[in-house]
C-alpha cells in the first residue's frame, strides 16, 4: 500500500482541524458507559489478547526477558480459556531471545528501533537498526519519529524516513511511534497520523512510554478518527496501539469502548488494535478472577515478571 | 476524509455488546399517592381528584398526582402572600440565603434518587438525569443562594425590590432543573412561590417538596400544586399573583401574554425554538458532528433550543452528513433505566404522536427520512432518531418546533447565505455556529438573532449563564445575574 | 415634562378632531400673527418622515392644529396603517446598518442631533410658544432636550459596559453576555410633551442601536414632525427613526400588532388602551414597555429594548 501512496508528506493545513474540549467531552461520554456482567468478561479477554507486553529498560537482560515471555505464554493458570498476550515487545538485542522463549506459541515478538525512545540518529543508523531486529527475528518494528524534524516543519524528511523504515521492515510489521507527548497540541497529533499513514504504517502508536503523558484517551480518540477517515478514503485499515499509563482494566475497557464505536467490528481485534502495556495483564486477571470468582482479588496471587 | 462521500464503511454490528445496566432502583421510594403541598404541608386537593403518572418507557402508574383546582390555587397564593407579608419579605437576606443553600446541599445529598426518578417519570436516560439535569439544578440553588444578600451589586444606581408572590408553570423536559431556574431565583429575590410542574412529570417536584420541607423552609414559601392547564391557568389569572414565570410552549406563552395584559403582573417567558446549528467547511468536523448529535438528540430533542436545524456548508455537506449517520449507528435507544442508554423514551403518548405526525409530513412534502432502524420496545413511546435531508426553508419540518430527535438538514454555499437561513424563523431562542477561525465565529455569532450562541459547542448550560430568547422565543432571561430582574422591582 | 399644553378652542378627542378636519377655515395659516402687510409669510408644510423622507401621508387624510389663539395651525397628516407599514420597513431595512454601527459612531450622531437642535433653537421655542408655553417654559424644554440628547450620546459605548457580563461558567468554555437592540421599535409618544417627552421616548432607543417608528403627540406634533427635520442633518442614517403624525387610537393597534416590530414603547395612562395594547403585542410575543409617567432619562431606558446574548466557546488547545 505504502508504495500506492502519493509521496509527498501532508501538510498541517491538509489535516482536519479538532477541538481540544470537544473530543475530552467525547471521551467522557466513552468513560460513562457502564461495562458489567459478560460484555465486561469478553471485553477482559480480548484486552488480554491485544496486549504487547513490554519490557524497555536498559536494565533488561536475557534472563528478564525469558521470564516476560514465561508471562506471555503462561498469564494465569488458575484461570481457563484465556488467551494469550499479542505480543512481547524489547529492544532490538533481545529479540533472540525472546523469540527462542516464545518458540511455536503464536505471540509475536515486536522490537523497538530506530534509535528509541529519542529517535536522535541519522535515518542510515535507525534503517540498519531495523534490518538488524527484522533479521533476528523480530515480527512487528516499533519505530519512533522524528519529533524534532515535526516540529521544525520538516514534515517530507519525516515522512521520507518512515517511507524508508517501511520498506526496511520488510515483511515484518510497521508501528509508528507519535510519541503525541512531545507533539503539544491534538492538531499536531492529528497531522502526524495522516502522515504516518500516508507513508505506509500498518499501526501508529502514541508513546514510548518514556514521556509523559503518554497514551491518553483524547490522543487516542483523535488518532481513531484519522485511522477511520483514512479507512474511508483508501479502503486500508490501518492499527492503533495506545501505550504507556494503561495499567488498569477498567481504564482498557474503556479504550475498547472508544475503538467500538469509532471504528467497529473490524478492529475489535489484536491484528487491528494493541496496548503497550507492562502492569495491565495483572490487573485484568484480576478482574477476571473476581467476576469467575465474586471475590475481590489481591497482586499477591498473580505472578509479577 | 478528503472531502467527499466514504466509499467505505464500516460496521458497528460488534459481537461485543454492551450487557444491560440497569441503574439500582431499590433505594428510590415512591408513594401511590401524592397530595398538594401547600403551607409547608401535604394537603388533599379540595375536589378530590387525582390523576396518574406513568413511566413513558413501560406506560405503567407511577403515582397518583393530584389535580389542584382553583381553590386549591387560591389556599396556594394565600399561603404564599402569608409567608411574603410575614416573614419571607422580612427575613434578612443572608437568612434567605441560608435556606437556599440548604435545598442546594440536599438536593446534592439526594442526587441518585432525584436522578432515578427523573427518568421513570420523564423517559429520560438515567445518565443524563445524573450528570446534567441532577447537579445543575443543585447547583442553580447553590449560585442564587449567594444572591440573596448581594442584590444591591446587581443593578448600579436602583434599590432592588421584591415583587411578592411568583407563579411559576415549568415543563416536562427538564422537571426538577426547570424548578430549580424558577424558584431559586425567585427565593433569592425574596419572594414566595406558586409553582406547577407539568402534568406528565410531577414526581421530582413533589420530592423537591419533601427536600423543602427537609430544609425547614418557612410555610408557605415554596407552594407545589401538581395539575393540567387549567390549573396553570387558574395561576396566571390569580389576582393576588404578582409575578408569572413560564417556560413551555409559543402558543401557550402567546395565551398568557395575552391573558397578563391589563395587569400589573410581570412575566417572564421561555418559549419555543427551531435553533439552526451552522457547521462551515472549516470546522472541527469530527467535533462538530458530535456536537449535533448532542444539540437534537440530547433528551430525546426535547429541548427548547435544540439545535433542530442543521445547515451545512456544501463542500463538506456530503461528509457531514455521512458521518452523522455513522455516529448514529452507534446510538443506543431504549430503557431510561440503563446506564448506556443515549436515547431514552419520548415523554408522553401525546408527544410521541405529535413527533410521528411529522415524520409522516416530512416524507409528504418531499423529504428524504433517514433512520438507522433499531428496534423499539414492545412498551412505551419511542422514537428513532430522524434527520431529514433534501429539504427546503419551506418545509414544515424546517419551520415548526417539533421537540423530538428530528433534524432537518440543509445546506448553504456563502456565509450569508446561512445567516440569512438561521434568521428566517420567528423563533431566536439559540444557535450553533461550527469554524474554526476565530474571526467568523464572531462575525455570525453576532448576526444570529438568538438569545443563546453555542460557538463550537451546543446545549451547554450554566447557573451563571443568562438563557432566554429574541423574538418568538420568549421575554426576559433565566440564569445568571441577568436572571435576578425577572424577580425584583428596579423602580 | 407636567407641563400639558391645551389647543385652545379644540377638544383633544381625536373623534372631534376629525369634525374640525372638514371644517377647516382657511385663516391665516402658519403664523398667529403674520408679519405687517408688505410681505405674505411663507408657512410650512408638516408632513411624514419615513425612510428619510418627507412623504405626505398615503392617505391623503389631514387634521388641523389650532393655535392658542382657535388659528389654524397647520394641516397635519393623519398618518394611516399603510404609512406605518411603510415605516416599518423601513425601520426593519435600516436596522442591520444602525445596530452594526460602532458605538462611537452612534454616540456622535446623537450628539450631532443635539447640536443641530442646539442650532435651531428658536425655531422650537416659537413651536412651542404657539402651542401655548411661554417663553422660559419653551427655552426650558428645548434646552432640556438637546441636553437629553447629549447625556444619551454619552451613554452609547458605556451601557454595554456597565451591563454586560462574563459568566465563570464550570465547563471549560468562555461565556459572556452582551447586548444586542432588540429590533424595531413603535413608540407611542407621551401626549404632553411636544418635544422633550417626543425625544427622551427616541433617544434611548436608537442609542441602544433599535430602529423606531414614533408617533409624535396627537395634541401637539409640531415639534416631533420639526425634529425630524433636524435628524435629516445630522447624519442619522435613512430609517432609523421614522416619525408619524395622525390619531392615537387610530394606529396604537397597528403599533402593537405588527408582526414585525419587536417592541412597542407606550407612553400614557389609559388603562384600556394599555390592555388593548398588551393583548395585540402577544401575536409575535413583542416586548412591551409602559411608561405611565415621564422618567428621567437614565439607561435602563436603553436596556429596556436590548436583548441579552450570551455565547459560549470551548477553552483548549
Amino acid at each position: 500500500m505504502a508504495k500506492m501512496a502519493v509521496m509527498i508528506a501532508p501538510k498541517p493545513d491538509q489535516a482536519p482541524r479538532v477541538d481540544q474540549v470537544g473530543v475530552d467531552e467525547r471521551v467522557a461520554r466513552f468513560r460513562a458507559r457502564s461495562i458489567k456482567k459478560s460484555s465486561k468478561v469478553q471485553a477482559l479477554n480480548l484486552v488480554l489478547s491485544q496486549i504487547d507486553l513490554t519490557t524497555l529498560e536498559g536494565q533488561d537482560t536475557p534472563g528478564k526477558v525469558r521470564q516476560l515471555c514465561q508471562k506471555a505464554m503462561r498469564l494465569h493458570d488458575s484461570l481457563p480459556d484465556i488467551p494469550h498476550v499479542a505480543a512481547v515487545c524489547v529492544y532490538p538485542m533481545m529479540v533472540a531471545e525472546a523469540k527462542k522463549a516464545l518458540g511455536s506459541s503464536g505471540i509475536k515478538v515486536a522490537s523497538v528501533a530506530t534509535s528509541f525512545p529519542s529517535g536522535m540518529a541519522p535515518t542510515k543508523v535507525k534503517l540498519e537498526e531495523i534490518q538488524l531486529a527484522v533479521e533476528l527475528g523480530a515480527d512487528e518494528i516499533d519505530m519512533v519519529i522524528s519529533r524534532g524534524k515535526f516540529l521544525e516543519g520538516k514534515y517530507q524528511e519525516v515522512f521520507d524516513e518512515i517511507v524508508a523504515c517501511k520498506e526496511a521492515c520488510g515483511e515484518a510489521h510497521l508501528k509508528v511511534i507519535l510519541e503525541t507527548g512531545e507533539l503539544g497540541t491534538l492538531d499536531r497529533v492529528r497531522h502526524a497520523s495522516e502522515l504516518a499513514m500516508q507513508a505506509g504504517a500498518d499501526f501508529i502508536k502514541t508513546s514510548t512510554g518514556k514521556i509523559q503523558p503518554a497514551a491518553t484517551m483524547p490522543v487516542t480518540l483523535v488518532m481513531l478518527q484519522a485511522i477511520r477517515d483514512y479507512y474511508y478514503d483508501t479502503g486500508r485499515m490501518v492499527g492503533m496501539k495506545p501505550a504507556g499509563g494503561i495499567s488498569k482494566a477498567k481504564l482498557a475497557i474503556h479504550y475498547l469502548v472508544m475503538l467500538r464505536e469509532t471504528l467497529g467490528e473490524a478492529w475489535m481485534s489484536p491484528d487491528w488494535f494493541r496496548f503497550g502495556a507492562s502492569s495491565l495483564a495483572n490487573d485484568v486477571l484480576m478482574q477476571l478472577q473476581k467476576q469467575r470468582t465474586g471475590v475481590y482479588q489481591s497482586e499477591d496471587y498473580f505472578s509479577k515478571d | 476524509m478528503n472531502k467527499r462521500i466514504a466509499p467505505h464503511k464500516l460496521n458497528f454490528d460488534t459481537g461485543w455488546a454492551y450487557s444491560p445496566a440497569p441503574e439500582s432502583i431499590d433505594h428510590v421510594h415512591i408513594k401511590d399517592q401524592y397530595k398538594l403541598f401547600i403551607g409547608g404541608k401535604f394537603v388533599a386537593p379540595k375536589a378530590g381528584k387525582y390523576f396518574n403518572t406513568i413511566n413513558p418507557a413501560n406506560e405503567k402508574v407511577l403515582a397518583r398526582v393530584a389535580q389542584a383546582g382553583a381553590t386549591d390555587v387560591d389556599r396556594a397564593v394565600n399561603a404564599a402572600r402569608g409567608a411574603y407579608d410575614n416573614i419571607w419579605s422580612k427575613m434578612k437576606p443572608a437568612e434567605r440565603g441560608k435556606y437556599i443553600y440548604r435545598i442546594a446541599r440536599i438536593i446534592q445529598e439526594r442526587a441518585r434518587e432525584f436522578a432515578v426518578i427523573e427518568s421513570v417519570d420523564g423517559g429520560k436516560p438515567i445518565r443524563e438525569a445524573r450528570d446534567v439535569d441532577i447537579p445543575l439544578a443543585a447547583a442553580h440553588f447553590f449560585y442564587y443562594a449567594g444572591w440573596a444578600d448581594k442584590l444591591n451589586y446587581a443593578f448600579p444606581c436602583r434599590t432592588p425590590q421584591s415583587l411578592g408572590v411568583a407563579g411559576q408553570i415549568i415543563p416536562w423536559n427538564f422537571p426538577l432543573l426547570m424548578a430549580a431556574w424558577k424558584i431559586a431565583p425567585a427565593l433569592a429575590c425574596g419572594n414566595t412561590v406558586v409553582l406547577k410542574p407539568a402534568e406528565t412529570t410531577p414526581l421530582t417536584a413533589l420530592k423537591l417538596a419533601e427536600v423543602i420541607e427537609a430544609a425547614d423552609l418557612p410555610p408557605g414559601v415554596v407552594n407545589i400544586l401538581t395539575g393540567d392547564g387549567s390549573t396553570g391557568a387558574a395561576i396566571v389569572n390569580h389576582d393576588d399573583v404578582n409575578k408569572i414565570a413560564f417556560t413551555g410552549s409559543t402558543n401557550v406563552g402567546r395565551i398568557i401574554q395575552h391573558a397578563l395584559a391589563g395587569t400589573d403582573k410581570k412575566y417572564t417567558l421561555e418559549l419555543g425554538g427551531k435553533a439552526a446549528n451552522i457547521i462551515f467547511a472549516d470546522a472541527a468536523i469530527d467535533q462538530a458532528v458530535e456536537g449535533v448529535v448532542n444539540a437534537i438528540f440530547f433528551n430525546q430533542g426535547h429541548v427548547c433550543c435544540a439545535g433542530s436545524r442543521l445547515l451545512v456548508q456544501e463542500s463538506v455537506a456530503d461528509e457531514v452528513v455521512f458521518k452523522l449517520k455513522e455516529r448514529m449507528q452507534t446510538l443506543i435507544v431504549g430503557d431510561p433505566l440503563d446506564k448506556n442508554t443515549d436515547i431514552g423514551a419520548i415523554n408522553s403518548a401525546a408527544q410521541l404522536e405529535r413527533i410521528n405526525a411529522y415524520l409522516d409530513l416530512g416524507q409528504e412534502e418531499g423529504a428524504e427520512m433517514f433512520q438507522c432502524g433499531g428496534k423499539n420496545p414492545d412498551k412505551g413511546y419511542w422514537c428513532q432518531p430522524t434527520l431529514f435531508t433534501n429539504v427546503a426553508q419551506s418545509h414544515r419540518v424546517v419551520r415548526e418546533e417539533i421537540f423530538g430527535p428530528v433534524l432537518a438538514i440543509q445546506t448553504f454555499r456563502t456565509l450569508d447565505e446561512a445567516v440569512a437561513k438561521a434568521n428566517n424563523t420567528q423563533y431566536g431562542l439559540s444557535g450553533g455556529i461550527w469554524t474554526d477561525k476565530g474571526a467568523k465565529i464572531f462575525n455570525v455569532g453576532a448576526k444570529i438573532r438568538a438569545g443563546v450562541i453555542w460557538a463550537n459547542t451546543f446545549n451547554k448550560f450554566d447557573p451563571t449563564s443568562p438563557f432566554g430568547g429574541y423574538k418568538e422565543s420568549g421575554v426576559g432571561r433565566e440564569g445568571g445575574m441577568h436572571g435576578l430582574s425577572a424577580y425584583l422591582d428596579l423602580h | 415634562m407636567d407641563k400639558t399644553v391645551k389647543a385652545e378652542g379644540r377638544s383633544i378627542d381625536s373623534a372631534s378632531a376629525r369634525v374640525k378636519s372638514s371644517a377647516a377655515k382657511p385663516a391665516s395659516r402658519g403664523r398667529a400673527k403674520p408679519p405687517a402687510a408688505t410681505r405674505l409669510g411663507v408657512a410650512k408644510t408638516y408632513k411624514l418622515y419615513i425612510n428619510g423622507k418627507f412623504p405626505r401621508t398615503e392617505s391623503g387624510r389631514y387634521f388641523t392644529l389650532a393655535d392658542t389663539k382657535g388659528n389654524i395651525a397647520a394641516n397635519m397628516c393623519r398618518a394611516s396603517r399603510k404609512d406605518f407599514r411603510e415605516a416599518v420597513l423601513a425601520a426593519r431595512s435600516a436596522f442591520n446598518g444602525w445596530a452594526g454601527a460602532s458605538a462611537y459612531l452612534r454616540g456622535q450622531i446623537l450628539y450631532r442631533i443635539a447640536e443641530m437642535l442646539e442650532a435651531r433653537a428658536e425655531q422650537f421655542v416659537t413651536e412651542l410658544k404657539l402651542m401655548g408655553l411661554d417663553k422660559r417654559a419653551a427655552s426650558r424644554e428645548v434646552t432640556a432636550t438637546i441636553d437629553c440628547l447629549v447625556y444619551y450620546a454619552g451613554w452609547t459605548d458605556k451601557y454595554p459596559q456597565v451591563f454586560s457580563s462574563v459568566n465563570p461558567v464550570a465547563s471549560s468554555h468562555f461565556n459572556f453576555s452582551i447586548l444586542e437592540p432588540v429590533g424595531v421599535v413603535s413608540i407611542l409618544a407621551r401626549q404632553e410633551s411636544a418635544l422633550l417627552g417626543f425625544v427622551e421616548a427616541i433617544a434611548p432607543v436608537i442609542a441602544g442601536g433599535n430602529t423606531a417608528i414614533a408617533l409624535a403627540s396627537e395634541q401637539n406634533p409640531l415639534c416631533a414632525i420639526s425634529f425630524a427635520e433636524v435628524l435629516h442633518s445630522s447624519d442619522v442614517p435613512a430609517g432609523v427613526i421614522n416619525i408619524l403624525s395622525g390619531y392615537r387610537n387610530e394606529l396604537a393597534e397597528q403599533f402593537a400588532s405588527h408582526m414585525d416590530v419587536n417592541a412597542i414603547i407606550a407612553n400614557g395612562d389609559d388603562a384600556s388602551e394599555i390592555k388593548m395594547i398588551q393583548e395585540q403585542a402577544a401575536n409575535n410575543i413583542k416586548r412591551v414597555i409602559i411608561r405611565k409617567k415621564s422618567i428621567a432619562a437614565d439607561p435602563y431606558q436603553i436596556i429596556d429594548v436590548q436583548e441579552t446574548k450570551t455565547t459560549w466557546h470551548p477553552i483548549g488547545g
